[in-house]
């Protein structure tokens, strides 16, 4: 059988007499050459751009807290950057309690072929809270909500900042954070107590009650404890 | 809605063979020009019908939502007009536990995941820790590595692929698709001692070398599974009821695709040619001569002929692998990470000491972090490490590949019928070990 596909490789933006993609082998633990891009977003940005790390052939740039999202910005649209793949978005909260907690961001270049980690340290006792960059990644929609509700880092710009793995009337806190016990905060008896008090049939958000009558299909029991006030459950 | 309107030749109905032995087809619908029928994408909403709109809960406990995936979905009529995800029902909290164990004992978790592709992610997980050891692991070893990717990308297509014909109503090639899989896990079993859960990989090496008589068995299934390829391709790529329940659904533009963050097949349907064994290359990929599917309208459609093209490629490259599997040993030649021999351990003194460091203390990795991602069946899959120089990470995070693609169900099945939410949610591959974690 034909098949309709044709070879296809990457790397379209490279001169043609460009190097090919090899696996990386013996790679130095700290140095070596660093990724272009971080010149570039030193020249550009200047005293927003902290420090540059380059470690196991990774290039790390840490940033200002507040100036994430036009550098995210203009790593996308900057024809010679073209950072157009967000690969992931997490977070890093050290067992050093004087560490700060950093925000991580994953580019990829496909064009240029490159890899780029950004960071932002948040200092203990500031504000965890870091601009979104949904605005540029709609990718960026799901990893910033379960950073959020991993460790509890806010990020301001998202359009619905909500926990995404645990439920939304989850009361113990941030699950990833170094203070939250392996187990859980709560005893198990508290967490029994919680799980049997959790109202299993409400199982809609306000927001999707609000779709036509949905909130009328409810039984009267239960609609009349909702208007009371009481939160739904998952 | 985007429409779209493509041309599909299909073909219907066996009637019997010719002089060839070759089945002779009849298509059922034809066009005046000839043998082609156009199949227009579904009608978009219809304008603007008085009528309420409903709420719809789909999941979590629906065969069709490859696990605890619950969708609530708001409809006009027939049609989508929202859906809201929810997921979070399988959270066991993978990346909390594995901050209180030694790399090595994390790789169990890794089996557990994308439970489709265990061995798979054995070897993206062990690749990303020995990068923070610093550690090249042997010759042997990394062609090893790369046919237990390439079977395990293999055995994940085939459930993908049985799975989406149930869903969207072929029972037969999912017969064929399971008959495969099981061939692959008979191999992995000869292997490593289990089907589903491997952890087969060790910093610095495998967990076992293959036993001997396993590369002839392996050479059976290449030479046999193209042929499994053609007869499900015969079934379906020019079926009209499925090239009708595919064609047109679930559409994402090749700007859309990398936006959402999608990857793996599903990007590469949309026609961006990323594959990160081709970009940014690991375990020697470059050396291997495969080629990577590109589709060009992002659909349902076209991730099917994606993913059964890349059966034939991950076929190719088992080919190539098995031939050039070199002889020597699979673990490297360092006592920092691998266990020395046991009757070294119970003879000599220094080998005693390495025993007992490794077991009690377990390996330490310099400070440092990495990230290394390799193509899953289902996208990048990525290995953010992050070590403080103890014998346990800091952090390791998963980058699920279906949780991101996941994260654009409502832009694809928004505008669509329910029945095709089905094939749409079918088509994007999840596995909720994965999503949840």
């Amino acid at each position: 059988m034909t098949t309709p596909f044709t070879p296809v490789v990457g790397g379209s933006a490279l001169p043609s007499d460009a190097p090919a993609a090899a696996t990386q082998r013996e790679v130095p633990h700290r140095g070596g050459p660093a990724n272009p891009s971080a010149e570039a977003l030193r020249a550009k940005f200047g005293g927003a751009v902290l420090r540059v790390d380059v470690v196991w052939g990774e290039t790390t740039v840490i940033v200002e807290r507040t100036r994430v999202q036009e550098i995210v910005r203009w790593l996308h649209d900057d024809a010679s950057q073209r950072y157009d793949y967000l690969s992931d978005l997490t977070a890093v909260e050290f067992r050093d309690a004087e560490h700060p907690i950093e925000v991580v961001w994953h580019l990829r270049s496909i064009a240029y072929r490159r890899f780029l980690r950004l960071k932002v340290q948040l200092q203990r006792g500031q504000p965890y809270e870091v601009p979104s960059v949904w605005p540029v990644f709609k990718g960026a929609d799901w990893l910033e909500r379960e950073c959020y509700d991993m460790f509890g880092i806010r990020f301001a710009g998202h359009p619905d900042l909500r926990r995404i793995l645990m439920w939304e009337q989850y009361k113990e806190g941030f699950p990833l954070r170094k203070d939250f016990p392996l187990r859980g905060r709560f005893s198990r008896a508290e967490q029994l107590r919680q799980a049997l008090a959790a109202n299993p049939e409400a199982r809609y958000s306000m927001e999707e009650l609000s779709i036509a009558d949905a909130f009328e299909d409810l039984p009267q029991e239960m609609r009349n404890r909702l208007r009371s006030g009481e939160k739904t459950g998952e | 809605m985007a429409t779209i309107k493509r041309t599909v030749e299909v073909e219907l109905s066996t009637t019997g063979m010719d002089a060839q032995g070759r089945p002779v087809r009849t298509p059922l619908a034809v066009a005046e020009d000839g043998s082609t029928i156009t199949v227009a994408a579904p009608p978009s909403i219809e304008p603007e019908l008085e009528g309420e709109h409903m709420l719809i809960n789909l999941g979590p406990q629906h065969p069709a939502t490859h696990g605890v995936l619950r969708l609530v979905l708001e409809l006009d009529g027939e049609t989508v007009v929202r859906c809201i995800p929810h997921i979070g029902y399988l959270h066991c909290g993978f990346e909390k536990i594995g901050e209180y164990r030694q790399y090595n004992q994390i790789v169990p978790w890794t089996d557990r995941e994308d439970y489709l592709n265990s061995i798979g992610n054995n070897v993206s997980y062990i690749l990303g820790a020995e990068r923070l050891f610093g550690i090249d692991c042997t010759p042997r070893a990394t062609v090893l590595r790369v046919i237990a990717m390439e079977l395990s990308r293999i055995a994940s297509h085939l459930v993908w692929l049985g799975t989406t014909c149930i869903d969207i109503g072929a029972f037969t090639p999912f017969l064929w698709a399971f008959q495969e899989r099981e061939n692959i896990y008979a191999l992995l079993e000869r292997w490593v001692g289990a089907r589903l859960t491997t952890s087969a990989t060790r910093v610095g090496g495998m967990a076992a070398d293959v036993p001997a008589g396993w590369t002839e068995q392996l050479q059976t299934f290449i030479t046999l599974f193209p042929k499994t390829i053609d007869e499900v391709e015969r079934m379906l790529t020019k079926n009209g009821i499925w090239v009708g329940r595919t064609i047109g659904l679930g559409a994402m533009t090749a700007d859309e695709a990398l936006n959402y963050g999608l990857s793996g097949p599903m990007l590469r349907a949309s026609g961006v040619a990323y594959d990160v064994r081709k970009d940014f290359p690991y375990l020697d990929y470059e050396t291997y001569d495969f080629d990577v599917p590109v589709g060009s309208n992002g659909d349902v459609y076209d991730r099917y002929l994606v993913r059964v093209e890349e059966l034939r490629q991950s076929t190719r490259i088992l080919e190539q692998a098995l031939r050039r599997l070199p002889d020597g040993p699979v673990n490297v030649d360092d006592h920092r990470v691998i266990l020395p021999p046991k009757s070294k351990a119970t003879s000599e003194m220094e080998s005693m000491i390495h025993h007992f460091k490794q077991v009690m203390e377990g390996p330490r990795p310099p400070i440092g972090e990495c990230y290394v991602a390799t193509e899953s069946p289902k996208g990048e899959k990525g290995y953010y490490m992050v070590s403080d120089g103890t014998a346990k990470p800091v952090r390791w995070r998963i980058r699920p590949p279906s949780y991101v693609n996941l994260s654009a169900i409502p832009k694809m099945v928004e505008g669509h019928l329910l029945s095709d939410v089905i094939a749409i949610n079918a088509s994007i591959d999840i596995v909720m070990g994965e999503i949840d974690r």
